[in-house]
């Protein structure tokens, strides 16, 4: 119950800061998929996540670095309980679990997750290179589709490092998804999935 | 402190008149829908969905007026508040520009209708040419940044000016000592109101039934000399005949509304140069059929300050 109203507050609250609109290129299937988007701020998943529609939004969960939630009772509560996220270990070396079975496992289950392939937050314009952990999970997963999701704004809004949220105007834009092809090779598929993102971005940007 | 004014209360008048244009707008607007074909509606759609935000907005004035000062205040605070949010957002700053915009947001405008509250003339009409003017380029050069440093300073100025100084000036008509005219400022953010906006909606009108001229083709695609002409000539004379509620006689109501159209329609011009400049139509969405607030209010921006001042000058 009260997991309900925090993620309320929030998302009301992202809502009204940046008066955000969303704008769908087709309908979102409930499918298990995964939404990878653009990433600048610790706002961009909230963003996601209230931009789906109420029903899809049960079950879609955003795959979150360990390391910066686990680190203090209010992101440990806010990550798991109230968005159900999914906790991946982003050092290759201090690994207790392989993200990407995790990923899969959640997959399985039902759940669309909420992904930034670009494994950190972007300090500057457009988009970092992809890590290939998308690559590793849609060869894994028969069928999985990625819909491309770019937000644009919200690394104004809250830039790295800053406490303080401006009040400014964000879009999140829904592409087509796209499957990985047969045979595809590891960087052909990254290089297409993130021109598939670019493409959704505005010309200025 | 809601106090219920009696019918005979002019703001109640003006309201139940305004109310009444709207009916006549909102049973034209349906007429039209229903004798239209369907493939050439969207100018009608689109009118009749600007005459639905117009319920809205003189709802919200309404209700802001029935609370007197401290409604009009946070009215227009948050009009300014969504005003430079729309304008931030579509002239781009950069990292460096964190604790300008901050400041702006969270500090300038604030104050600026604390002080309007407070009825401090001295302060409130130079708080943001002069100390936001000379504070904002500071914190802005804090952040280390040069890339087309003074156009990024003179931005977040402008959003300042346009949306929280300029709009402030609404407002702070009710701070203006007008003898003989002692409880009834109210009736001055009215005059001007309706004057700007029936401009706007006549221009359109004019312009729609009788448009053949372009006025200004590299600024707007939609403003036409009959349309200038004819609703700048009918909203001026709906100012004179709106005389009794202002505390000038009618030759000054008239010229008073003459000024406010003029000027409204220049600020269109100058906000609509801004806007192709940086390729957009609207400056937001935030109002259905009409845009952005700023698409609503660019003629107030520009018609409230110098209203304030000639109202000022001239009766107190």
């Amino acid at each position: 119950m009260l997991e309900k109203l925090v993620a309320g507050s929030l998302t009301g609250f992202i809502h009204l800061l940046t008066g955000s609109r969303a704008f769908w290129r087709e309908a979102l299937a409930p499918a298990p998929r995964v939404y990878y988007g653009n990433h600048a701020s610790h706002g961009d998943f909230v963003l996601i996540w209230s931009a789906l529609p109420k029903a899809l939004r049960r079950q879609a969960r955003p795959v979150a670095a360990a390391e910066y939630w686990r680190r203090g009772a209010l992101r440990r509560y806010l990550i798991r309980r109230v968005f159900n996220g999914v906790l991946i270990e982003r050092e290759a070396d201090h690994r207790s679990e392989d993200p990407i079975a995790q990923m899969a496992q959640a997959i399985d289950a039902g759940a669309a997750l909420i992904l930034f392939p670009e494994g950190t937050r972007n300090m500057g314009d457009g988009l970092l290179p992809f890590k290939s952990g998308l690559y590793h999970l849609a060869s894994q997963c028969a069928d999985l589709e990625l819909v491309p999701v770019w937000l644009e704004n919200i690394n104004r809004v809250m830039p790295k490092g800053r406490l303080i949220p401006l009040p400014l105007l964000c879009t999140v834009s829904f592409g087509v998804p796209l499957q990985l092809a047969d045979g595809e090779d590891k960087h052909a598929f990254l290089d297409r999935a993130r021109d598939a993102l670019l493409a959704l971005a505005p010309e200025a940007a | 402190m809601i106090t219920l004014p009696a019918l005979h209360d002019p703001a109640v008048e003006l309201f139940l008149g305004i109310g009444a244009v709207l009916l006549v707008a909102t049973l034209i607007g349906r007429v039209l829908a229903w004798t239209t074909q369907p493939a050439k509606r969207a100018t009608i759609d689109n009118l009749n969905a600007r005459i639905n935000a117009w319920w809205v907005m003189a709802l919200l004035v309404g209700i802001a007026f029935a609370f007197g000062k401290p409604g009009v205040l946070v009215l227009f605070f948050l009009v300014s508040l969504l005003a430079l949010r729309e304008f931030i957002t579509l002239l781009p700053t950069r990292g460096g520009d964190y604790w300008a915009l901050v400041a702006a947001f969270y500090l300038v405008l604030p104050i600026q209708y604390v002080l309007v509250g407070i009825e401090w003339y001295g302060l409130f009409s130079i708080f943001i040419p002069v100390y936001g003017f000379l504070l904002l380029p500071i914190l802005a050069a804090g952040g280390g940044d040069t890339t087309r440093f003074l156009e990024r300073a003179a931005k977040v100025q402008w959003g300042l000016m346009i949306s929280v100084f300029c709009i402030s000036h609404v407002p702070a008509l009710l701070t203006l000592r007008i003898a003989g005219y002692e409880h009834r400022n109210l009736l001055l953010i009215a005059f001007l109101v309706i004057v700007v906006q029936s401009s706007d909606v006549l221009q359109y009108v004019w312009g729609k039934l009788c448009g053949r001229h372009l006025i200004a083709p590299k600024l707007s695609p939609s403003k036409t000399w009959e349309g200038f002409v004819g609703g700048i000539a009918s909203a001026t004379l709906l100012g004179g005949l709106l005389w009794w509620i202002t505390p000038f006689p009618f030759w000054g109501a008239l010229v008073m509304a003459l000024v406010i159209n003029l000027m409204g329609f220049l600020g269109g011009l100058v906000m609509s140069a801004i806007k192709r400049d940086r390729g957009i139509k609207d400056w937001g969405h935030m109002i259905e059929g009409h845009g952005g607030v700023l698409d609503r209010l660019d003629s107030v921006c520009f018609a409230a300050p110098v209203f304030f001042h000639l109202t000022r000058y001239f009766m107190t």
